[in-house]
């Protein structure tokens, strides 16, 4: 090959290079309204329910939690076993399938409650039967002499419960308890298939409305990816800060 | 009442096969998460930096996403892209796999980082090498102390296994769907779903712990190990 | 005896950081001898023994086992290794493995001897060391004492040329620590050639055919256990180690 061809090819392949490039460049150009103009503004919407939902479920999911697992630790033997079954059905039900029960299922039996309670509800009873867990694992691990010189010291078996072994547990089932709540900020993306238009379903709509799925989908994940990160690093923050000396829950870095 | 039940009764077998593509979708992907898991822990503890660095992206990213958010990504954006037609059960698989893949990684680098330095340090001065170290000191018993956080790892799947749903994976909430749009009864179809899972949710349990007690070793991994 | 030792160690030094752990160690190790290292914690004798058989890579110096050179040995320092039979202050044996597994398991993947053999092997080992009745026990099941015999065994099975002792018996209690000590008397007595570390006087002046007094990273002293009490500087060392005898 002469040194003419040689520059010429190198010419066609510079060229096929820099088409290539602005060809991109000018996709990328005509991107921008959709991003602007239609996807972001649909996905902020959506994050802001994904926020409502998740800032509703998580006080009372913890509640309901506490609620249920006294009960099973503290409780007397008929409320113990409900509170058992309490949990053997939230947690072995499919998440998805009790937001069906609750949206597609209750209405047949006269109870209507509308697509975001319907969500909300399904998220509480789910949450709080994984929080009950770690609750009920927390309060069995406070040794028994807390209970016993809380008693000697005249405090009754509530009292004893509520200020001696509950803030011990609450300690304790901490990291459970915020694992619980990152994992709900990813479940709340269950609500869109009860219509609930969060930031899945928002992402959803746009992307066979547009046919933009891949686009959708990798914008959603990144707003999922920065939400679940900003939560981890607080959460990491709080369980150092609430980290009682000598009672090695901080190990877990 | 009656038209409920034989409601039940008439969709019993199309409900039962779900009930076998749910536990061919669980099992498939714990396998995949297994394998896939082992060898992310293996590169995050014993690789080079960049490695390390490549396992933490990958489990940020598959710890980081929804499940539906992965399922669609994959099958509406990524598969179509490699020209594939994939069907919906593989597309289901590799997700929950790939993700069950980063759970599973961080159980077991919590058991490897749980054995002393010393099991090492003994193995290579009888002249193993690294590798084989690993294979028959480091990994027999990682697994061992893997256990009791693998053994959540199942349910977890299983409950998860349900999300295939929103692509059209012919499981057992798919097909009570289907069923309940031609006969109606959702309460009781829905709650007869939901008894299945939970059947098959301590059924497996139960396997797991007779695993648990024929691999035990007297004295031998009292410390748990599950994933944070 | 040969003119090759079958252990010879040259200028041997590790650091960590600013701290010098070893400098520049050197001795000679003929077949049939008993060395014991002893002085006290944080003296370099167990980073010394690691870095014998490059558990520990060392900084500077060299490391000859039958006069070949075993530092910067690359992937050749495993076939060494079997070579230098190590035994280490907590035992780490192998938790997941039965006794007899653990003094198998190397025969069997690195020797890659068969299954009867090698179960052969190990049980010849655990019966040399007393052991053989709790042979299908795990490391859980057995006391100080017992581990470390066992542990004594599964280096013996790789048919070392020499033996390093870390710390043999300083995990144990004291009655236990005699019928490891027995083990090991038994052995030197058999011919084998020894490295002892430890921190306990009479533990090395029992059966040590040489002492060598270890501190700040360097020997200090050096003679028989005969000659030993008669120096000048022993009193010193001794008075140093005055706190561990009791």
């Amino acid at each position: 090959m002469d040194a003419a061809t040689n520059l010429t090819t190198n010419a066609t392949a510079l060229s096929g290079i820099t088409d290539f490039l602005s060809e991109t460049w000018a996709h990328i150009l005509a991107e921008i309204p959709f991003w602007q103009d239609i996807l972001l503004p649909a996905l902020w919407d959506g994050l802001i329910v994904t926020l409502q939902l998740v800032a509703l479920t998580a006080p009372f999911g913890f509640l309901l939690g506490l609620l249920v697992a006294v009960a099973r630790v503290y409780g007397v033997r008929p409320v113990r076993w409900a509170a058992q079954l309490y949990v053997i059905f939230f947690r072995g039900c499919p998440l998805l399938l009790l937001l069906f029960i609750l949206y597609f299922g209750l209405p047949s039996v006269g109870i209507v409650l509308g697509s975001f309670l319907s969500a909300l509800i399904g998220f509480i009873l789910c949450n709080s039967a994984y929080n009950s867990e770690y609750l009920r694992g927390a309060l069995q691990s406070v040794k028994g002499g807390q209970m016993t010189a809380a008693q000697a010291l005249g405090m009754t078996k509530l009292q004893a419960v509520r200020y001696i072994v509950i803030p011990q547990a609450l300690r304790k089932a901490l990291p459970g308890v915020s694992n619980e709540f990152i994992y709900l900020i990813k479940y709340s993306s269950l609500a869109y298939v009860v219509t609930v238009i969060e930031l899945t379903g928002a992402a959803k709509i746009i992307a066979s409305k547009y046919f933009a799925y891949f686009e959708a989908f990798a914008a959603v994940g990144v707003f999922y990816l920065v939400i679940v990160t900003i939560a981890t690093l607080s959460i990491n923050r709080l369980e150092k800060k609430y980290a009682i000396p000598g009672t090695g829950a901080g190990k877990g870095t | 009442m009656s038209e409920a039940v034989s409601a039940v009764i008439t969709s019993a077998p199309y409900l039962l096969e779900g009930m076998g593509v749910t536990l061919a979708l669980v099992a498939i992907s714990l396998l995949i998460g297994f394998l896939c898991g082992i060898a992310l822990t293996l590169g995050q503890v014993y690789g080079p930096r960049f490695v390390k660095r490549l396992v933490d992206i990958y489990v940020w990213f598959f710890r980081g996403l929804p499940n539906i958010v992965l399922l669609f990504l994959f099958y509406f954006a990524l598969f179509p892209m490699t020209g594939f037609d994939v069907p919906a059960f593989a597309v289901a698989v590799v997700v929950l796999g790939l993700r069950s893949a980063a759970y599973q990684s961080q159980i077991f680098r919590g058991a490897i980082e749980s054995i002393a330095d010393g099991q090492m340090l003994a193995a290579r001065s009888l002249g193993m090498t690294r590798w084989q170290s690993i294979r028959t000191v480091i990994l027999p018993q990682a697994l061992r102390l893997s256990l009791p956080g693998w053994a959540n790892e199942y349910p977890v799947l299983l409950t998860d296994s349900a999300v295939a749903y929103v692509i059209g994976v012919a499981e057992l909430l798919t097909r009570t769907a289907q069923v309940i749009s031609k006969t109606g009864e959702p309460m009781v179809l829905y709650l007869t779903c939901a008894v299945i899972f939970i059947l098959l949710n301590y059924g497996g349990m139960m396997l797991i712990q007779r695993v648990e007690k024929k691999v035990r070793i007297p004295g031998f991994g009292n410390n748990e190990v599950t994933d944070t | 005896m040969s003119d090759t030792p079958i252990l010879r160690v040259e200028n041997l030094s590790k650091s960590y950081g600013d701290l010098e752990v070893l400098r520049s160690v050197s001795f000679d190790v003929y077949k049939g001898e008993t060395k014991a290292f002893i002085g006290p914690s944080g003296t370099g004798k167990s980073t010394l023994l690691r870095c014998i058989n490059q558990l520990t890579v060392p900084d500077d110096g060299h490391v000859y086992l039958n006069g070949e050179e075993i530092t910067h040995s690359g992937s050749k320092i495993n076939e060494y290794r079997q070579k230098m039979g190590m035994v280490f202050q907590n035992f780490n044996l192998f938790d997941h493995l039965t006794a007899v597994r653990n003094v198998e398991i190397a025969l069997l993947k690195v020797k890659k001897m068969d299954k009867a053999a090698a179960r052969k092997k190990a049980m010849f080992e655990l019966e040399r060391v007393g052991m053989a009745d709790r042979a299908d026990y795990y490391p859980a099941q057995l006391s100080g004492g017992q581990a470390q015999r066992v542990s004594i065994a599964r280096a013996l099975a790789m048919d070392p040329d020499v033996m390093l002792f870390d710390e043999p018996t300083s995990a144990l209690d004291p009655e236990l620590k005699r019928e490891v000590l027995e083990v090991m008397r038994k052995l030197a007595a058999d011919g084998m050639t020894m490295l002892i570390v430890t921190h306990e006087m009479h533990f090395a002046t029992s059966f040590a055919s040489e002492i060598l007094f270890m501190e700040k990273g360097e020997i200090v002293e050096r003679g028989s256990p005969a000659d030993i009490p008669a120096s000048p500087s022993f009193e010193r060392t001794r008075a140093f180690m005055g706190t561990y005898e009791e």
